[in-house]
């Protein structure tokens, strides 16, 4: 049997950790883009948009992520439709991102005071130009911090892709502790990683919350 | 003359509104000749800024009609558009928008709206914050600015889309006393100028000695109108005496 010494552990951990962080980055950025759509439909005015919107949110927010997670990957399967872990788990997480960040910026959107709304619509700026030159330059400022503390939800979220069989670093973690039988020390290490990733995450949300606060 | 030029600029016939069960607007018939400075004043709660911001299409209502220079204060969004391309409005609170410089403020409308290139955006900015007296403070954030230069500011905005009429809710009814002659200068010049203005105000000596008609709204109708001085000498009905009486 072969020998694992500690660093070949936490090598390979490490190198599973690559596929944690590319995964992380897929569903945040493409969850963020879909939130942005989701945004514009949620603040449009446009009751049946706005109520789609709603709803959408409601489903994602409403059920664990662990069983979008498995509709995906077995209950399309049941349609014919093949997904690999890789897309099973980067669609899953885009979808379940994006409806947690249309509800923190719909806030933000919201915290703008309305009287900027008059004031653009009277200049005759339509929707689309008040939301782009207007309102979302003063909400992102409030957004920055709130949108970074959540990355650290979707990292963490990440280690829910391992029960399909997406090897980051949480299966990886799993595997060799099958292989070696030193649970303590392989999850040790795994915990170790994600708090690598999410900590320093954490202390610049928090960072920029206080810079927002003297700002203002 | 042709039949246009005499029609009104403004033409506002038998609005009618309710908040729920509450009419705030009971039907108002008014009409604003170009050049006019139409002066609205009355109690908290009479009606006169709801008034005002249906003929920008702010607020909406439920029977009647408005014009402005010949375009339907309806609400489809190409109709508004069109119509608030001719009607400003500055509002009690400035609401100016505090991430963009005095004079980004002033050109983001004739940009974003007119397709105006950085050349004229610049010359109109500059142009438009001169006439308010704000020449040397292009470059500053509304939150360097006091209020009186806030609110200058916002009324060069409106002013940058050459709007046919401006209308002006409350303007200096957030500002420290002191600098309420600063904005109401500018309001003058603007109306010996031949701007269209229709004004909410509680400043019954500018309304008197500025305004070229007086609105005087009670319970959400017209109550009373007419050429200002007389009626401020002479009010025609108890309720107009005791408003003025009351106000000083």
């Amino acid at each position: 049997m072969a020998d694992f010494s500690f660093w070949v552990i936490f090598s390979n951990l490490l190198l599973a950790a690559r596929w944690t962080v590319l995964l992380s980055l897929i569903a945040f950025i493409s969850g963020g883009l879909v939130g942005v759509v989701l945004l514009f439909l949620r603040t449009s005015g446009v009751k049946a948009l706005a109520w789609f919107v709603r709803i959408y949110v409601e489903v994602f927010q409403g059920t664990p992520l662990l069983m979008q997670l498995f509709l995906l990957f077995f209950g399309v399967a049941l349609f014919g439709i093949e997904l690999s872990p890789w897309a099973a788990a980067a669609l899953a997480l885009t979808l379940w991102t994006s409806a947690f960040l249309v509800e923190i910026w719909r806030g933000c959107v919201e915290s703008v005071p309305k009287g900027q709304w008059e004031a653009s619509s009277s200049l005759a700026l339509n929707y689309v130009e008040q939301m782009r030159y207007v309102i979302l330059p003063q909400a992102l400022r409030i957004a920055v911090a709130p949108t970074v503390g959540f990355s650290v939800q979707v990292i963490k979220g990440t280690a829910l892709a391992s029960i399909i069989g997406f090897v980051e670093v949480t299966k990886a973690g799993t595997m060799l502790n099958n292989a070696t039988f030193r649970p303590f020390l392989v999850y040790s290490l795994v915990a170790l990683i994600y708090f690598a990733l999410c900590f320093p995450l954490s202390m610049l949300a928090k960072k920029l919350e206080g810079r927002l606060n003297v700002a203002r | 003359m042709s039949p246009a030029e005499t029609r009104p600029l403004v033409e506002i016939k038998d609005i009618r509104k309710s908040f729920g069960p509450l009419e705030v607007l009971k039907g108002i018939s008014m009409d604003v000749a170009q050049g006019d400075v139409v002066a609205i004043i009355g109690r908290s709660g009479s009606g006169k800024s709801t008034l005002l911001r249906t003929i920008n299409g702010l607020e909406t209502f439920d029977s009647g009609s408005i014009s402005v220079d010949g375009t339907p204060v309806i609400g489809g969004e190409k109709e508004l558009k069109a119509l608030r391309r001719k009607v400003g409005m500055v509002f009690q609170q400035f609401n100016l928008f505090p991430h963009l410089t005095a004079a980004e403020n002033v050109a983001l409308a004739p940009k974003v709206v007119l397709g105006a290139g950085a050349k004229e955006q610049a010359e109109t900015a500059r142009e438009m914050l001169e006439k308010v007296g704000l020449g040397d403070k292009l470059g500053n954030y509304p939150s360097q600015l006091s209020g009186g230069q806030q609110q200058r500011v916002a009324i060069a905005r409106a002013l940058a889309m050459h709007p046919k009429v401006l209308l002006c809710d409350e303007i200096t009814s957030a500002l420290d006393p002191e600098l309420v002659n600063e904005v109401l200068r500018v309001v003058e010049t603007l109306a010996k100028d031949g701007m269209t203005l229709i004004l909410v105000t509680h400043e019954m000596r500018f309304a008197r000695d500025v305004g070229s008609k007086l609105v005087f709204m009670h319970h959400g109708k017209v109550h009373e109108e007419g050429d200002p001085k007389t009626l401020f000498a002479k009010p025609g009905t108890p309720e107009l005496a005791q408003f003025v009486g009351s106000i000083g």
